[in-house]
């Protein structure tokens, strides 16, 4: 039984963690405020190596492993949790189902500037009208000759707009059901595929979700992703890795939450003691220490088994359950402890509280990990 | 070009803390960093490498820990590095520690330039550099914001009060850059991966040539007498005045009120 991460796990954490003080945490604020998407950002963790994490050296990545690549999301969402799921999006749910079924080409064309991070990624399975139940896709491509012309809407599209590379879901045969959903990759200013409104958040403001329009939208038959057919097994296997993310995500919202309370307590003095003094106060931050801590070691074990080739499907499921529920209760406990300065957008625990609330939605609802562990264990 | 860059592992703190007794640093529970002006003198040779080629070593004198130090340097892209680290070393003073670390750059070998900075955020002497130069009898340029090569024509510009100084070298030389030369580059995935597996070669007395007398704390001449911290210094007064003659009067004024005058 080993808890000690490895040395270079050690070492690509402080790495990520001083990039993320030095460049990520001093424009959260603004960024949150003014709703700013980060490009420069992301340019800055592609040419430092970030954006390309746990991939092999030969298509353009840095040859590290899921577990670093989990605490890069964690610190940087330490800091700014809008950042942090831009980051998982573009590595766990548009990177790695090319580098998990593409073919040599398409990793060649697609995998290797994601992973050097010359491009963006994103994810587009959900639908107005398909969200949990994500086989109900409307959205189709029929193959005409050479290429799959696709026509529907998918909507709150992480990085979308911005992405250069999108994965896509679309039913090629209505008849087979989740049997007939298909995976596409396709580029950003293919014609036919455009843009619709943006959404306006609670949280995560900085992170940027759009609506993808296909109307004919001619997509080369090589960016067919796998097989006809094998859409929904990629979406569902591609899902499992991205809530390691979202874990992630939530443990370092939930750290940064903590450490900001624990900080206050200290300070802020009432009946001529700091606040930490009182128990009504030090057992709530024992409370959130200890969440944090179980939430940040199921993440672990889902990214280790990723890492090391496992079965992480429940793993991830109870990991991201466990830490995204964690970060809604550690940041509400965090506003809690600022008492009304914590309600004020002067302090930043509002704003993390705020971005907490997405963890227990995306990438399949809190409801839908129970449903993924029920079927796990109930096998 | 062969660049050797010298980083001083240091605490990271302005306000290092002071053992009253014994008046050396305590180091104990304070993070070591890489010196600041340090990663501006690596910056600079990694600059100059991308430009010219060549190879970047960098070298550290301290204890075993310093190698972290040295690793981050590593990971912000320096080819090789050297811990010169030993018992004997202890307790050295600038001239101490410039001999030894001379000692060990000359078994480095071809050297073109050696880049230091301008001083170390703990120790604050700015004399580590300069005496070094003269134990390997090179030229020195100190306080260095520009730095451009031409073959072996080194056009570098010295920070001033007033000004800059422009001045023409020629290699092998020691230069000193202050903050301004650059904004230092942050490590990257391969490069921590790299430096994560790189093996450190540690320099002891033995493997040097150098005399023991001259070495450590027996090699040190400088007396610690008293380290104290600085009072504060206030903001100079500007005082406006209609005329000189009223703002004379109010200057001795102040001056007497201060009992100057
Ligand atoms: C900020 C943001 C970013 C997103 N990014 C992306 C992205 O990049 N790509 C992408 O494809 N999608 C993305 N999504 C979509 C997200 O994954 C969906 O919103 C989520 O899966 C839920 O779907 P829905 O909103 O349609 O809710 P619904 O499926 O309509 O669910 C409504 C409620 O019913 C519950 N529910 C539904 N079915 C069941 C059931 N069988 N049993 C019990 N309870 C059930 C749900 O848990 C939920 O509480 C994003 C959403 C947001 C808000
Ligand atoms: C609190 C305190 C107590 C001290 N006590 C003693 C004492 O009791 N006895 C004593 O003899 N001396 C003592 N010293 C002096 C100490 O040995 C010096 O700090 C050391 O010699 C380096 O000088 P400096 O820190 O002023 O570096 P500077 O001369 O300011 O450094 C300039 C540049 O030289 C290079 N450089 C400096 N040091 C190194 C190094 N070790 N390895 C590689 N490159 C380097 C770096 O590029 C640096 O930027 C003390 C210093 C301090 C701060």
């Amino acid at each position: 039984m080993n808890f000690e991460l490895t040395a270079e796990q050690q070492d690509i954490r402080k790495m990520v963690r001083d990039f993320a003080e030095k460049s990520v945490a001093p424009t959260a604020a603004e960024r949150d405020e003014k709703e700013l998407f980060p490009r420069d950002i992301f340019d800055a963790m592609g040419k430092l190596g970030i954006l390309g994490l746990p991939y092999p050296e030969e298509y353009g990545g840095a040859g590290s492993d899921f577990v670093s690549y989990a605490l890069a999301v964690e610190e940087i969402s330490w800091v700014c949790g809008s950042t942090g799921i831009g980051l998982s999006v573009h590595v766990s749910l548009c990177a790695w189902p090319i580098f998990r079924y593409g073919t040599e080409e398409q990793k060649q064309k697609y995998l290797r500037p994601l992973a050097e991070g010359t491009k963006l990624g994103a994810f587009g399975l959900t639908e107005p009208n398909a969200g949990t139940d994500a086989g109900a896709s409307a959205t189709t491509a029929v193959k005409d000759g050479d290429s799959y012309v696709i026509n529907g809407t998918k909507v709150f599209n992480t990085n979308g707009g911005e992405a250069e590379i999108e994965v896509i879901f679309a039913m090629t045969d209505k008849e087979k059901g989740l049997k007939g959903l298909s995976a596409f990759i396709v580029e950003k200013g293919t014609p036919g595929f455009t843009y619709g409104k943006k959404e306006i958040k609670m949280g995560i403001r900085s992170s940027v979700q759009r609506e993808l329009i296909f109307e004919n939208c001619r997509v080369p038959a090589a960016n067919l992703l796998g097989k006809e057919g094998e859409g929904f097994k990629i979406a569902m296997s591609t899902l499992d890795g991205g809530r390691i993310g979202v874990a992630a995500q939530s443990v370092g919202i939930a750290q940064g939450a903590l450490e900001e309370a624990v900080r206050y307590a200290k300070q802020r003095v009432q009946f001529g003691k700091p606040i930490a003094t009182f128990q009504g106060v030090n057992f709530l931050l024992a409370d959130m220490a200890t969440q944090v801590e179980a939430a940040r070691l199921l993440t672990h074990r889902a990214a280790y088994h990723k890492s090391n080739h496992l079965p992480y499907a429940k793993e991830a499921a109870m990991a991201k359950m466990f830490a995204s529920d964690t970060a809604m209760s550690v940041t509400t406990n965090a506003v809690q402890i600022f008492g009304g300065y914590g309600f004020s957008r002067e302090y930043p625990v509002e704003r993390m509280m705020r971005d907490a609330k997405i963890t227990q939605i995306y990438e399949g609802t809190n409801q839908a990990q129970r449903m993924v562990i029920a079927g796990s264990i109930l096998k | 070009m062969n660049l050797v860059v010298c980083v001083k592992q240091v605490p990271d703190t302005t306000e290092v803390k002071i053992d009253p007794v014994t008046n050396t640093l305590i180091r104990q529970g304070v993070p070591s960093i890489v010196n600041p002006f340090d990663k501006n003198a690596l910056e600079t040779a990694l600059q100059l490498k991308e430009q010219h080629g060549g190879r970047v070593t960098v070298i550290s004198m301290g204890p075993p820990q310093a190698k972290d130090a040295l690793k981050e340097c590593l990971a912000m892209g320096a080819d090789e590095a050297v811990l010169v680290s030993d018992r004997a070393f202890g307790g050295a003073d600038t001239l101490a520690t410039s001999y030894t670390l001379a000692a060990a750059i000359r078994k480095l070998g071809n050297y073109d330039i050696i880049l230091c900075g301008k001083q170390a955020i703990d120790g604050d002497t700015a004399q580590v550099g300069p005496e070094m130069a003269e134990h390997l009898g090179i030229a020195q340029v100190t306080y260095v914001a520009k730095l451009t090569v031409e073959g072996a024509a080194v056009r570098v510009e010295r920070e001033h009060d007033v000004g800059y100084e422009i001045l023409e070298v020629q290699t092998p030389v020691l230069v000193s850059v202050v903050k301004a030369i650059n904004e230092p580059r942050l490590p990257t995935v391969k490069g921590t991966m790299k430096a994560n597996r790189a093996e450190i070669p540690l320099w002891g007395a033995g493997d040097l040539a150098v005399s023991e007398p001259r070495l450590g704390l027996k090699g040190s001449p400088t007396q610690v007498r008293k380290i104290f911290t600085p009072p504060q210094r206030t903001q100079g007064v500007v005082i406006q005045k209609e005329t000189a003659r009223e703002a004379v009067a109010d200057l001795l004024q102040k001056l007497a009120d201060a009992k100057i005058v």
